[in-house]
């Protein structure tokens, strides 16, 4: 609903927004299909070439309890590849949702899920794993090795997280100004920190932290999708019941307040949740970047900027684009694979060039 | 809602559900004595310096396909598919080249693809790797067993064993043992030099040279005043490799031109596998090294060996 609707007769304000209201139902459907066809590709294509066929038989007779393990096909569908697709499908869902969120929460169409300060967080608590892992006695090892960094990494970006809130809420008021400008203080002190870490790194110890901050599907684990999903689904399935309150944050706090958001409790609720999302995330495939910004900004676009709709078709192509990403990411130098943010990167950034300039032409700016 | 920020009292919950959530079963470790010759007909070789090892015992055929660092024969990442940094490997990958076994460095990874790989029963053994003559020999003998050829890998072992000795000798007419400093790269005008505990350090020594800056250990960058302190009278770099080090200009950085090193222009370049492989080839490494540091003691080259005949920068 623009402001100039609003100069038009009744009649075709509701034919208009029922037009985007279709058009957003219509956009949901058909992004659900992508994400299923794109689930099956992603278990069907890989550095292996056996045909889709043969993996679906895979998939089926796994499914059914047939004794088929241990056979290639069966280890590589069920082993590496379905682990990979279900945690590229909750990191991409998780990742594009809570782009949503924050950007409706800073009113800034360019806020980014990194801003709660999670992934600078949750690379120094791994940049510490990687380097003083080695010398802690192994009594000390709460968890057994593998598990080591993403829980690390997970407290270290909620930690964060749980920091900037309280430096940004005074007197039971969360200034989201202010939590910018502290996650800009907090990032640069964690950066700092991580490259003392770095500096008292090896050479392998640097290039360990440089592929995980490269992040990657690559680990991912029927264990790790497990370990990783009650996170970010508890994100995934109580941030749409936020989208009607987000709508009201859109004219201001003070309206918000009017219309009856309890916008402190939304502010509270809101990071909460992202910080669970992203900070699962960040765990099971390091810092991922772009697929936050992008495709919420896209979706709106498309179908307008009601949180309702948005959030759930976010959710989609996220989880979409991110599986996507990945099956270009482990074919394009087969047998080898690239680090999965680097594809999102290459493929992101020009993107996100073109909608500004496409924004700015918009706006005449 | 207060309650969902005070998390602190989630973190033994997540503890106990990491610790649940791992199974206990232990993946079962191949040894040599269970392999098959089927296995051993396909070979994927992670790490140049069994890689090398392979080509000297004459078993190129066997290979599948190579890491990034198998620079060594150059024939190695020609004729063999790549399956990228043997520390970032991908599961999925290697599995496409159908291997019937997997020959690797300790430090490959992620430990997650090592897994995977077990899981998918193909056979993984690790060959060990320590930076001396004796684990150069150990390191043969090990793909010896693995790949059922004891005797070529004895025979190998034993040619290289004598041309540790004759580079002991060679080394021998060393009078005085220069400082000697190994840059691994010299990134905008910071030095990353190598410390005791690295492959450059027992290289140096093995070439009769006295590490100048043993007091560190590992790679670590080094200060200009450090580096003028521990004035090296030569100065080592990797002609190619990972770390791509540029070596031209280095005599002119403003802290080494005040060294021996820089003063004397003494300046030695080498491939960086040759160097710091520790594979069948270290002998005649350490022994080219020796004769770029100490041109003036009449050190002669190591007798030629097949396997380190290909052209090297």
């Amino acid at each position: 609903m623009t402001t100039a609707d609003a100069t038009l007769p009744a009649d075709v304000r509701s034919a208009r927004s029922g037009d985007r209201r279709a058009r957003a139902r219509l956009v949901v459907a058909a992004l659900a299909v992508l994400v299923a066809v794109t689930g099956f590709l992603s278990l069907a294509v890989g550095a292996t070439g056996f045909t889709p066929g043969t993996a679906a038989r895979a998939l089926m007779a796994s499914l059914s309890g047939a004794d088929t393990a241990g056979t290639l096909a069966n280890v590589i569908v069920m082993e590496i590849r379905l682990p990979r697709t279900l945690l590229g499908l909750l990191v991409g869902a998780g990742l594009a949702m809570s782009g949503v969120v924050m950007q409706g929460l800073f009113r800034n169409p360019l806020a980014d899920p990194a801003l709660v300060g999670v992934s600078s967080g949750a690379a120094l608590a791994a940049v510490m794993i990687i380097v003083a892992g080695g010398l802690l006695p192994s009594a000390f090892a709460v968890l057994p090795q593998p598990f080591m960094l993403p829980a690390a990494a997970f407290a270290g970006g909620l930690a964060t997280t749980i920091a900037l809130y309280r430096i940004a809420t005074r007197n039971g008021r969360t200034s989201v100004a202010t939590m910018l400008l502290a996650g800009i203080a907090l990032g640069a002190l964690s950066g700092a920190l991580t490259g003392l870490a770095i500096y008292a790194s090896d050479d392998q110890q640097l290039r360990d932290f440089t592929f995980w901050s490269l992040g990657s599907l690559a680990g991912g684990t029927l264990q790790k999708a497990v370990l990783t999903a009650p996170f970010i689904l508890a994100a995934l399935l109580a941030i749409p019941y936020l989208g009607d309150r987000l709508d009201g944050l859109l004219l201001g706090e003070a309206e918000a307040g009017h219309l009856g958001v309890e916008v402190q409790i939304l502010k509270r609720v809101a990071i909460g949740l992202v910080a669970l999302a992203v900070g699962g995330a960040v765990a099971a495939a390091g810092p991922i970047g772009f697929i936050g910004i992008v495709v919420p900004h896209l979706l709106r676009l498309v179908i307008g900027p009601r949180h309702r709709n948005l959030l759930l078709a976010s959710a989609l192509l996220g989880a979409a684009l991110l599986v996507g990403a990945d099956m270009v990411a482990r074919t394009v130098v087969a047998p080898a694979e690239l680090p999965i943010g680097i594809v999102t990167a290459i493929l992101g950034a020009p993107f996100f060039l073109w909608l500004l300039l496409r924004q700015r032409a918009l706006l005449d700016v | 809602m207060k309650t969902l920020l005070r998390l602190p009292g989630l973190a033994p919950l997540l503890a106990a559900a990491f610790i649940a959530a791992v199974p206990a079963a232990a993946a079962k470790d191949t040894t040599a004595d269970t392999l098959t010759e089927k296995d051993r007909a396909r070979v994927v070789s992670i790490g140049g310096s069994i890689t090398e090892i392979l080509y000297a015992l004459g078993l190129q055929d066997r290979i599948v396909a190579v890491d990034t660092t198998s620079l060594y024969p150059p024939e190695a990442l020609e004729e063999n598919p790549n399956v990228g940094y043997m520390r970032a490997l991908s599961a999925e990958g290697v599995l496409a080249t159908e291997p019937g076994l997997i020959v690797a460095e300790p430090d490959s990874g992620p430990a997650e693809a090592i897994d995977q790989l077990k899981a998918a029963s193909v056979p993984f053994l690790t060959v060990p790797d320590t930076p001396s003559p004796e684990g150069v020999l150990e390191k043969i003998a090990a793909v010896g067993e693995i790949m059922d050829r004891e005797d070529d890998a004895g025979d190998l072992a034993a040619k290289v064993k004598a041309d540790f000795a004759a580079l002991d000798k060679e080394t021998g007419k060393i009078d005085a043992p220069r400082k000697v400093l190994f840059i691994l790269s010299a990134q905008g005008g910071r030095l990353l030099v190598a410390g005791k505990q690295t492959g450059a350090d027992a290289i140096i020594r093995l070439a009769g040279g006295h590490n100048a800056v043993g007091d560190i250990s590992g790679y670590k960058p080094i200060s200009n005043e450090a580096l003028i302190a521990a004035a090296p009278d030569a100065i080592v770099m990797m002609s190619r490799g990972d770390h791509s080090a540029s070596a031209d200009g280095i005599l002119s950085h403003p802290a080494v031109a005040q060294t021996p090193a820089g003063k004397e222009k003494r300046l030695v370049v080498m491939d960086g596998l040759f160097l710091l492989g520790f594979g069948p080839r270290t002998p005649q490494a350490a022994d080219a090294l020796a004769r770029a540091l100490y041109p003036e003691s009449g050190i002669a080259p190591l007798p030629e060996r097949p396997w380190a005949a290909a052209e090297t920068q």
